[in-house]
């Protein structure tokens, strides 16, 4: 029999590019990649926009096609359902009833919706998979009723490819404002005006009642029918494995900064883990994100094949909406101090840094690619810990860049 | 065959930096690099047809503005996630204060 090699289990970036990423650290055993989903490995963020709206998108676009698999010589086993990990053998059970053997597991089981828990909740749609965003397209139909519970990004871009499409779209947050997590709020104003401005009622600061089946019903009384409803109120990390295995959880799988979980030969990547990170404050994290996913994964198989990289990347993440692109790195949080850039009419970045003068993250909105640059530079500077000057950056005639180079 | 095609001034691109070109329905990306060589490829990104003039250029790379794809404009190859497929080059000569790329 051969040696046990390397299990992935999930199917989303991080299994794909931890795929990737192990053949390109020349590891020639066996790879299997377990998937419940009935596609091979594909992109999520064209799921809430250009999937939907665009209709020469509308098949997946694969992260790991036929000629992929079979170049990196992995063993992919679709639709089927890991039921257990049994750390003392170092196998994991599938809902056939066959086990297979592991030198190294990396879970990459990813986040899912959560289900809005009043009653009535059942009604709501909630995206995740390509089958949900199939569903969503049909619903969204010119001129019928969609109404999206949560100003996240995953509601906010719903509305947004929901109103491009002609839909009514009425958008329901029960926080005092959208984006209320990791998004700073002139920020989050633009992000608001568009959606008002493109023709989406904008109802904030109430919360939900219960739901029947075309209709949405509030707090205040208010009563807002809809054709469909769709819930965006975030994501669970998927833990229940790792869980029944005794593995260590904290807000996600919990790992250490070299993407081990508190089993040293089981690792975890992705929207399921969390991990402490140096230059953020020491803090865990977990993060939704698929630039995240993909380094995630490039530390674990990394560490995999016995190596000891420390997971520093930092945190980048962007959201498109009608014509605005918002792009976040590092962490706002940390930076209380912000120092404000106009790099083009109607783009906006925010610099956040902290009471020493470091910078700690950047913010920035705008119409196309218009922050694109300078978020890059200021994630490079994140990384540097660097302490650039607060009079360059607010002048949008000065070259970020050369802050680089100081 | 050639074909060169005047596509700026010298100074209208900075020293590691970029800026795009439009031509016959076509875009592309002019660089200047730190040691002052002028570089051509095509203007979109192989990934999600971004235009890389809008870019950060570093060094001998130029980094996409939307998804962070990069690519060494000297030789077009794709240097990782999330793009796999190289960019297109395009010869350069400079003639007085003029860039040419060769598009043929």
């Amino acid at each position: 029999m051969n040696e046990p090699g390397i299990v992935i289990v999930g199917g989303g970036m991080a299994a794909a590019r931890a795929c990737i990423n192990l053949r390109a650290n020349d590891y020639l055993g066996s790879i299997i990649l377990v998937s419940e989903e009935n596609l091979l490995p594909y992109d999520r963020p064209p799921l809430s926009k250009a999937s939907i709206v665009d209709a020469a998108a509308h098949e997946p676009v694969l992260l790991l096609d036929e000629s992929i698999v079979a170049s990196l010589n992995v063993d992919v086993r679709l639709g089927q359902q890991v039921t257990a990990i049994n750390r003392s053998e170092k196998t994991i059970s599938l809902n056939d009833g066959s086990k297979i053997p592991y030198s190294k597991l990396l879970i990459a089981t990813g986040a899912k919706p959560r289900k809005l828990n009043c009653p009535g909740g059942e009604f709501a749609l909630t995206l995740r998979d390509h089958k949900d965003t199939v569903l969503l397209r049909e619903k969204f139909q010119p001129h019928k009723k969609i109404t999206v519970i949560g100003g996240g990004f995953i509601g906010l871009e719903l509305a947004s490819s929901a109103s491009k499409l002609g839909c009514h779209v009425t958008l329901i947050e029960a926080q005092p404002r959208i984006l209320m997590r990791g998004v700073p709020e002139p920020i989050a104003k633009i992000v608001h005006d568009r959606h008002l401005a493109a023709g989406v009622t904008m109802i904030i600061g109430t919360g939900i009642s219960h739901l029947t089946e075309n209709a949405v019903h509030l707090t205040d009384g208010r009563v807002i029918a809809a054709d469909t409803i769709i819930a965006g109120i975030g994501a669970a990390p998927e833990t229940k494995l790792a869980a029944d295995a005794g593995l260590a959880i904290e807000n996600g799988i919990a790992c250490n900064a070299q993407m081990q979980t508190s089993d040293p030969d089981i690792y975890a990547a992705g929207d399921c883990a969390s991990f402490p990170h140096e230059l953020m404050g020491g803090k865990r994290l977990r993060l939704e994100a698929w630039r995240s996913a993909q380094e995630q994964a490039a530390t674990a198989a990394a560490n995999m094949l016995g190596g000891a990289k420390t997971h520093n990347n930092i945190p980048w993440f962007w959201s498109d909406q009608f014509d605005l692109s918002l792009q976040i790195a590092g962490s706002a949080e940390l930076g209380p101090n912000t120092i404000t850039r106009v790099p083009a009419e109607g783009a906006l970045v925010l610099f956040h840094l902290a009471d020493d003068g470091s910078i700690k993250g950047a913010s920035g909105i705008g119409i196309g690619n218009a922050i694109g640059r300078d978020i890059k530079v200021a994630e490079m500077l994140v990384a540097k810990n660097a302490k650039p000057s607060p009079e360059i950056l607010a002048d949008p005639t000065q070259q970020l860049k050369t802050l680089l180079k100081a | 065959m050639t074909q060169w095609i005047e596509a700026c001034a010298k100074d209208d691109v900075a020293q590691e930096d970029v800026k795009r070109f439009d031509h016959a329905g076509h875009t592309y990306a002019i660089y200047r690099s730190p040691d002052d060589k002028f570089y051509a490829t095509d203007g979109l990104c192989t990934h999600e047809k971004i235009h890389l003039a809008d870019g950060l250029v570093m060094d001998h790379i130029i980094e996409c503005p939307k998804h962070n794809g990069r690519f060494d404009y000297t030789t077009g190859a794709a240097k990782g996630a999330p793009v796999c497929v190289n960019l297109k080059t395009y010869p350069t000569k400079v003639e007085g204060i003029k860039v040419f790329i060769n598009i043929a």
